[in-house]
This record gives structure tokens, C-alpha cells and sequence, in this order.
């Protein structure tokens, strides 16, 4: 990847002086540091930063964050995040928030930042459960959790990250794993880069509350085999032998093994993540175990015009008609008479 | 014009326009207001219409009116009683004949009194004889057979034939007054612009109204209301949403900042929302949320951002945004939230006024939470409360709430338009980078204000929150930081006082009574006591705008009078914080929740009981 590091900043630049005050083993930790990491790559001045947050243990994440920071209330966070980006859109935006956070509370305002496309970054914590009220389901908890509050299982369906956020009409959406450093950094970079609504996933465990809820697909032993990392451009081919492959088939996603039934790469899919029809991305978002890989990676990038910016468009052209720029004019304008 | 043969000259008119929902009685009213005032009429307007937008034609609860007070002297309020008014079916009648003037002109459209219509009113036959109106100046218009006439030969469909009618019965208005029609054709030329045909129309059965009034001329009298004497200067007619949303442009430029407003609909608020949308050409950023909790989200991140930030509402709205205005004031952030209060609880009365969110502004959120509460007494000066309103948020580093009402909001009153360099200097507290590291609460020793630090400006990061903090910013949980932090936001609060006006005692300092209020009461309660004056009662008045907090010579005021009387539309708001802020008076109350304002009659006739008939010695 061309980065255009001139090495103004080291990840240690990012750190605040606060203590971090996550458990010990959680993936919060990780995705901190990928984040540190990745910003101190970035070409932009640390004081056009703003690390918005909700309420939940992700949402601590701005306190140690060296840049400006806002810890706001719960679900709050996209609609914060919106009016910080719509007051000055020089500034970097990133909402760090989690699934309950901006899925159950804050369901409202994340779809409707997303439908918007405001140019923010939102960094979703995944664990399916929340953890700082120590230990209830989440929207996104598998059906059937156990908990405090679902003693004797949950009978709601979780939603999908992806699906949700496709659905709303998303142009940006990306999947990651917290431990994994390199492909963290890749698609915050992505999402850097990226001019809109750009959502990263991050699955993420909680080890205290619902450890191992990703094993099957984070684990050492199932990750070559259980995800998929999509980039634009190349083959959906994964497993440790790298002999699987994705194929569209009767208008669904389908695993095959490349060399079985005839298939060869070249029958593979070619990811695209630019294409703009949500169809493909949304089923991609949507594959889980045990029929599919879990994908990861930027599933979905597709620049449209950014709420911002059309909002400075439609203010240039206002301007360009009105002949009000003061409030003795505002005052003066319409039906007005003279006492004399 | 021909001479005239009865012409009656008075002092003040109340005109009520009244009809079904969608029979055009509002703009009607509207018209009437600005065209008088263009005239040089001091007016006061009160619309009343229904929350449904189409309530049941000719149902008494479907009923929309539209009342103007016009006067050649200073007029407070929109009027107690009408002297005319305009009934465009029977159930306009029966809405507002408990508000008619003995010898009251009623100018109704005949056509609409059917059998049907008259029953589905609540009569049995005869209006005028089952409400004992027929000594009254009955003037029967058979306006729908008028309109029909004067537009056959045009090529229009029966239902824009009707919807003109609105018209006619102005016209007919129009030339009781001796008004001109020229205000009326170009806003009719305006709006219809691009429906000539329309445009045409209105204009024709306007000018058939006022010919009709020609026609009957000697079945009534006239009017005649000579021109206030109005101080020198431009005026402009302007209701309270307008008021305040320019306002509050007036302070953001006045501090040199940009305007964003966060907002979602809310009746009767939304106007303020129209208004600031619609300035754009002055850079002003507005959004629609998608509901409350993000209208005020919004704003408190566009206020840290560094914009001033103002998010408009009404109680109900209020009551969503609570937790994020505790956010703005644990983040010590400047932000005005306006609550245009309406009837409630819960939806309770969407369209009609209230002074009811009085505690809700003071004590409705979570935790010891400290917000300066202001309230605008008329629509014109809701301009003045918005700018005071939004210059304390900046310089204090604060949330204020801003009180306005259903009656202010709707209501209008002409203007003189002030100049913006007369208004005063506001003073933005920004940070600077120092050599010294940046501390997000370190305070101005005088008003402990802290320092407002923009993102973007480098060397001053820094983290806010809704977690209690130290004075660097850090998270804390210390039990004395804690108190130290909610008194000193209290304490912040309460120096604000240093910088406000004193309380205005209308009349004299000392005497039998004192009539206090806040906010839009203002009119009526100063009305009553100025009328009590001449009376030779020793009463006065104080109307509050200053609530939270209270003006520092309020017990010097109290002291001067033997009886206290707090007049509120709420069932004792003010009366019970006054208890707890100045304990050694006695407040009698006088109180009313009926959706509507005062009528000076009852505050007059309230005083009176109050003071036994004691005149003054």
C-alpha cells in the first residue's frame, strides 16, 4: 500500500496520558494499538482528529486517544459525530462504538448517519454482548445466549453487522478481527481514505463476559479455513491451501473447492467492492458459519457524494442568489414601512 | 370610494376571523394583520386553530380563528372580546360567541347555513335565537352564491371557485376598514404566480367582497381606526418563531460565529427550524434529525466543534433531550435550546399555548443540574430574549433553556427594527495556546467560565464527557472532586446574575398589590394593571424574563407591596420556585390551564376580589 508516511508521528503520538482501564486479555487493547498505529501512517495533523464515543467499554476509547475526544451518551455517538462533521468539515471524525451502543440504543442514529453518508469513520465493536453492564445480551448476541437477562437462553434474532448497514444504504462497510493488527490497519486506512460513511467492524472478544463467542472463525486452529479476506480486485479464494473459492449459483453465494466438479479459478469470483448494486455485498456481509467463510476485509466501497459536502454545494449555490449576508439586511428583507 | 354614511372612529378593533380548518382563516387573518400594520396600526394577533390539519368539516371542534387586535394606541394583547367577527359557517358561531362583545358585528356566509350545517353545530334551528345573538349586527353574505357569481365566467373547477371565498369575506373586511387592497393583490400576485388563472380569481372575488360592502353599505357602519403614534423608524410585522430564530443569528454574528441548528418538527416549534433552514445565504448549517435526541446530539457537537448551536422544541421534545442537556452541562458547552411550550401532558394540546414547562426547564433532568432559564414576554421581544439567551451560553460556557409559547410563537405584532450596532458586544472565551499545558476546566476565577478550545487548533487536544471530571479533563471519581465539581457548576450558574437587568416594576414601588408573571403573560397582566391604575386601585406589576436565575433585586420588589399575586398559565409554577427562592413572602395565585391565554377582564376582576375593592387611601 503507498502510504505518504513522512513520519511526523509515531503511534506513541496517540497516546494519551490516561490510564487504559479495559480488562487484561481484552480485544479493545488491540484494536487501540491498530489504531495508533495507523493514524501515526496517515499524512494528517493530529489536531484535525475528533474520537467521538457512546457509552460501553469501546466508548472509552477516545480518553486515550491524544487528540480532541468526545465520551458522549449512550447511542449518542453517530449524531454527535454528525454535528462535529457538519460544523467543520476539515476534521477527521471517528465514532468508536459497539453493538449495543449503536445498534440497540443508538439503532436510530446510526442508520440514519449511514443513510446520509456524513463522512465519518465509525469503528463498531463487536463482542454480542454488553460487557461494562456486565454481562446482558446484545442485539447481535446468537439466538439462544445465555446471560443474566436471557437466563434461560435468548429467542431473538441478532442482526448482522453488515446486513444492517448495507441495508441502510451504506457505501462503506468492512470487516476485521481485533488481534489482527495488519488487516486492522489496512482497512482503518481504507476507511481513512474513504469519503463517507465508512463502518469498520471489528470483531472483537470480550473475555470476561462472552470469551470465545468468535472461536470458530478467529481461533488459530479455524481462521484459514472459517474466513474470507476480500480485496478489491482479487479472486475470493481462501483456506489454508488456498483450494476454496466463492461462485455465484442460482443467485446465491456458493463455496466450492477449485480442482472438485470441474471448477477452476477461473470460475471464482472476482471481488468488487466498488460495484454499486448492494446485492453482492450484502450477501457477502451476510455469510456466516457453517456454510460460508466469515468475510473480512472491505466488503463494500462505493464513493458517492458525502452529506457534507453537498451541503457546502447547496450553501455556494444560495449564496449566489441572495443578496442577504447580515442580520441588518435579514431585518430590512420583505414588507417593511416607514414611520416617520 | 364614495362618502361613507356611518362611520364609527375607535380607539381599537378586535376582528375575529373564524371557519372550518381549511377554509383559509389563518392566511385571511394574516393578511388583514399586515395590512393594517402597513397602515400604521399598532396590532396584537392571536391564531387558534385545531391540531388537525382537517379536522370534520363544520364540527365545532374543527373550528380555526384567526383574531387581530388593530389600535391608534399601544395594543399588548390580541384583545379579550371581539367586535367583529366573521363566521364562515354556524359552527364558528358556536365556537365564539362566548367571546362577542354586546353589539358585536357578525358577518357570516348565509349560504353555509343549512339545516345540516346549522345541526351539525350543536343547534337546533336558529343559531342567533338559541344563543340570544339577534340584538346583535347581524350581516347575512350569501358569500359561496357571491363567489360562484362573480367567477362564472371563468374557466375554474368548483373547488378553487370555493376556496376563494376566504377572499371575499376580506374584501368585505377591507372595505368595513377603508382598507387597501394593494398589500392583499401582491401577495396574491406572489403566491399564485404561476396559476394566473388562480391569481386572477382571488383577486376578483377579494374586489366582489369589497364592492358587496359598497352595496350594503346601509345595513352597517364603518370603521374608522386612525394610526398609532408610533415612535420613528422601520417597521415590519414579525411573529415570535421569527423573532426568535433571528435572534439568535443576531448573537452568532455579533460573537463571530456560524449558526447550526439541530432540530426535529415539533408543533409549535417548527417555524424556528423553517426559519434558520431557509439562511443559508448567511451560512447558517441546519438539520433535520431524525428526531429530538439528535436534533440536541447534533447541536452539542457542532457547539464543541465551535459553532454557536441551537436546537429548537416543544415540551415534549423537551423532555426526550434531557439526558444530552445534562451532556452540555457536564461538557460545559454553549448550546441554546428554545422550548416553544404547548399544552400538555403527554401530546395534550399540540396547538394551543401553555406556560407548563416551567419545572421541567428547571428540574426535569437526572443528577444536580444547573441551567439558566430565560422567557420571552411578546413576539418582538422574543429577538431580544433569543440574542440575551444565546450570548449567556457563549460567554458563560453553558446550556441555556429559552421559554417561548404557542402565543408568542404564533402571534405577531409589528416591529421597529433595531440595528445590530446597537445590540451589545458578546465575548467568545476561546482558549490560546500557552506554554502551559491546556486544563479543559480550568475556570476564570470571577464567573468560572472555563475556556471554549476548537478542534483543530493545534497543542489544545483535549477529551470532554458525560463521566464527572477533574479539573484537567481527566475522568474522576474522587468523592470530593465530585462536590467540589457540582457546586462550582452551580456556583457558575448563580454568578450569572451579576450581568443581569434589574426587575422592572410597572407603576409604583410600593402599594396594595403587586401582579407578578413571566414570560408571554406580559401582555395581558400589564394591560389589566395599567387599566386597575387609571381605576385608582395601588397596584403594579413585575413580569419576569430572568427565572434562573432570578434578578438580584426581586425581595427588594416583593417588599414594597402589602399583597403578591402570581398569575401563570400553569397551575402554580412559578408561585411554588418563588416559595422556595423567597421564602418569607406570602404568593397568592391566580391560575388558568385552559390552553388560552389570560383575558385582562379576569386578572382585573381577580385583583379586585383580591383586594376586597380597596382603591387607593
Amino acid at each position: 500500500m503507498a502510504e505518504t508516511n513522512n513520519n511526523k508521528y509515531a503511534a506513541k503520538d496517540f497516546k494519551s496520558d490516561q490510564e487504559v482501564r479495559w480488562c487484561p486479555g481484552c480485544g479493545d487493547h488491540a484494536i487501540l494499538a491498530a489504531l495508533q498505529k495507523t493514524l501515526a501512517e496517515l499524512d494528517i495533523p493530529k489536531e484535525k482528529y475528533v474520537f467521538v464515543s457512546g457509552i460501553g467499554c469501546s466508548s472509552r476509547l477516545p480518553y486515550y486517544m491524544n487528540t480532541y475526544g468526545f465520551h458522549g451518551i449512550h447511542g449518542r455517538a453517530a449524531a454527535i459525530a454528525t454535528g462535529i462533521k457538519i460544523a467543520n468539515p476539515d476534521l477527521m471524525v471517528w465514532e468508536m462504538t459497539g453493538d449495543g451502543d449503536a445498534l440497540a440504543i443508538g439503532g436510530n442514529h446510526y442508520i440514519h448517519a449511514i443513510r446520509r453518508n456524513i463522512d465519518i469513520k465509525i469503528v463498531l465493536f463487536n463482542n454480542e454482548i454488553y460487557g461494562l453492564t456486565k454481562g446482558q445480551y446484545s442485539p447481535t448476541s446468537k439466538k439462544g445466549l445465555i446471560t443474566k437477562t436471557s437466563p434461560y437462553g435468548t429467542i431473538e434474532e441478532p442482526f448482522k453487522v453488515g446486513e444492517l448497514t448495507i441495508g441502510a444504504n451504506g457505501r462503506f462497510f468492512a470487516r476485521t478481527v481485533d488481534y489482527n493488527l495488519q488487516l486492522s490497519s489496512e482497512v482503518y486506512k481504507e476507511a481513512a481514505k474513504f469519503h463517507g460513511t465508512a463502518v469498520v467492524e471489528v470483531v472483537q472478544n470480550c473475555v470476561i463476559f462472552n470469551d470465545g463467542t468468535h472461536d470458530a472463525f478467529t481461533s488459530k486452529e479455524n481462521r484459514d479455513e472459517n474466513t474470507i479476506i476480500l480485496r478489491h480486485g482479487e479472486k475470493m479464494i481462501f483456506g489454508k491451501n488456498r483450494d476454496k473459492g466463492i461462485i455465484l449459483k442460482d443467485l446465491k453465494l456458493k463455496v466450492v473447492k477449485i480442482g472438485e466438479d470441474g471448477i477452476t479459478e477461473k470460475d471464482i469470483l472476482t471481488h468488487d467492492a466498488h460495484e454499486p448494486n448492494p446485492g453482492i455485498h450484502y450477501r457477502l456481509a451476510g455469510m456466516s458459519l457453517p456454510e460460508y467463510p466469515v468475510a473480512l476485509g472491505v466488503i463494500r466501497a462505493i464513493s458517492t457524494k458525502t452529506y457534507d459536502a453537498a451541503m457546502m454545494e447547496q450553501h455556494e449555490r444560495v449564496q449566489a442568489k441572495s443578496k442577504i449576508r447580515t442580520v441588518d439586511e435579514l431585518l430590512r428583507s420583505g414588507a417593511t414601512w416607514e414611520v416617520k | 370610494m364614495g362618502k361613507r354614511s356611518k362611520v364609527i372612529e375607535k380607539d381599537a378593533v378586535v376582528i375575529r376571523f373564524s371557519g372550518d380548518s381549511g377554509d383559509g382563516m389563518q392566511l385571511t387573518g394574516t393578511l388583514f394583520s399586515n395590512t393594517s400594520a402597513l397602515f400604521g396600526h399598532d396590532i396584537s394577533t392571536f391564531p387558534d386553530y385545531p391540531a388537525e390539519i382537517r379536522a370534520p368539516q363544520g364540527t365545532v371542534g374543527g373550528v380555526s380563528g384567526f383574531q387581530v387586535h388593530i389600535g391608534h394606541k399601544l395594543i399588548n394583547t390580541p384583545g379579550d372580546f371581539t367586535d367583529i367577527l366573521v363566521a364562515m359557517n354556524p359552527a364558528a358561531i358556536r365556537a365564539n360567541v362566548r367571546w362577542l362583545k354586546k353589539g358585536s358585528t357578525i358577518i357570516y356566509d348565509s349560504d353555509n347555513f343549512t339545516e345540516k350545517s346549522i345541526q351539525r353545530a350543536g343547534y337546533k334551528a336558529d343559531p342567533f335565537a338559541e344563543d340570544k345573538l339577534d340584538s346583535m349586527n347581524l350581516i347575512a353574505a350569501p358569500i359561496t352564491t357571491l363567489v360562484k357569481e362573480a367567477l362564472k365566467d371563468m374557466d375554474l373547477d368548483p373547488k378553487t371557485v370555493l376556496r376563494t371565498k376566504n377572499m371575499f369575506a376580506l374584501g368585505l373586511i377591507y372595505w368595513l376598514f377603508d382598507s387597501r387592497l394593494k398589500y392583499t393583490e401582491e401577495f396574491i400576485e406572489e403566491k399564485f404566480g404561476k396559476k394566473p388563472l388562480v391569481a386572477e380569481a382571488n383577486n376578483k372575488v377579494l374586489r366582489a367582497g369589497y364592492y358587496y360592502g359598497e352595496t350594503i353599505e346601509a345595513l352597517t357602519p364603518s370603521y374608522r381606526v386612525n394610526r398609532a403614534p408610533i415612535k420613528k423608524g422601520t417597521y415590519r410585522n414579525i411573529n415570535g418563531n421569527q423573532a426568535t430564530a433571528w435572534g439568535v443569528l443576531a448573537a452568532a454574528e455579533k460573537a463571530g460565529l456560524k449558526l447550526f441548528i439541530g432540530s426535529y418538527p415539533i408543533t409549535p416549534a417548527t417555524g424556528i427550524l423553517e426559519e434558520l433552514a431557509l439562511r443559508k445565504d448567511m451560512g447558517v448549517k441546519s438539520l433535520q434529525a431524525e428526531d429530538e435526541i439528535a436534533g440536541i446530539c447534533t447541536s452539542i457537537g457542532a457547539s464543541f466543534a465551535g459553532r454557536m448551536a441551537v436546537t429548537s422544541t416543544s415540551g415534549p421534545g423537551l423532555a426526550l433531550k434531557s439526558e444530552a442537556l445534562n451532556l452540555a452541562v457536564m461538557t460545559e458547552l454553549p448550546l441554546l435550546v428554545i422550548d416553544v411550550q404547548r399544552g400538555g401532558p403527554s401530546t395534550g394540546l399540540p396547538t394551543k399555548t401553555e406556560q407548563a414547562d416551567l419545572w421541567q426547564a428547571l428540574y426535569g433532568r437526572n443528577g444536580e443540574s444547573p441551567i439558566p432559564v430565560i422567557a420571552a414576554s411578546t413576539p418582538s421581544d422574543c429577538f431580544r430574549f433569543g440574542f440575551e439567551a444565546a450570548k449567556i451560553a457563549i460567554e458563560h460556557m453553558t446550556p441555556v433553556i429559552l421559554l417561548t409559547d404557542g402565543y408568542l410563537a404564533n402571534g405577531s405584532e409589528p416591529w421597529r427594527i433595531p440595528s445590530t450596532k446597537d445590540l451589545p458586544s458578546i465575548t467568545v472565551p476561546y482558549a490560546v495556546r500557552s506554554d502551559k499545558e491546556f486544563l479543559a476546566y480550568e475556570r476564570d476565577p470571577k464567573t468560572l467560565v472555563r475556556k471554549w478550545a476548537i478542534p483543530g487548533t493545534p497543542g489544545l487536544e483535549h477529551r470532554v464527557g458525560g463521566l464527572e471530571k477533574t479539573i484537567k479533563g481527566s475522568v474522576s471519581y474522587i468523592p470530593e472532586n465530585h462536590e467540589y465539581m457540582v457546586k462550582t457548576r452551580e456556583e457558575k450558574v448563580e454568578r450569572i446574575v451579576n450581568e443581569l437587568p434589574n426587575l422592572e416594576v410597572l407603576g409604583k414601588k410600593t402599594g396594595d398589590l403587586l401582579v407578578i408573571g413571566w414570560g408571554s403573560t406580559y401582555g395581558h397582566i400589564t394591560s389589566a394593571v395599567t387599566e386597575l391604575q387609571k381605576e385608582g386601585y395601588a397596584v403594579s406589576a413585575a413580569i419576569f424574563n430572568y427565572i434562573r436565575p432570578l434578578p438580584k433585586n426581586t425581595a427588594k420588589v416583593f417588599a414594597g407591596f402589602d399583597k403578591l399575586l402570581v398569575c401563570e398559565l400553569n397551575t402554580g409554577q412559578f408561585a411554588n420556585y418563588l416559595r422556595i427562592k423567597h421564602q418569607k413572602y406570602t404568593y397568592n395565585q391566580y391560575n388558568k390551564v385552559q390552553g388560552l391565554p389570560f383575558t385582562i377582564t379576569e386578572i382585573k376582576d381577580h385583583c379586585v376580589k383580591l383586594l376586597k375593592g380597596k382603591k387607593n387611601g
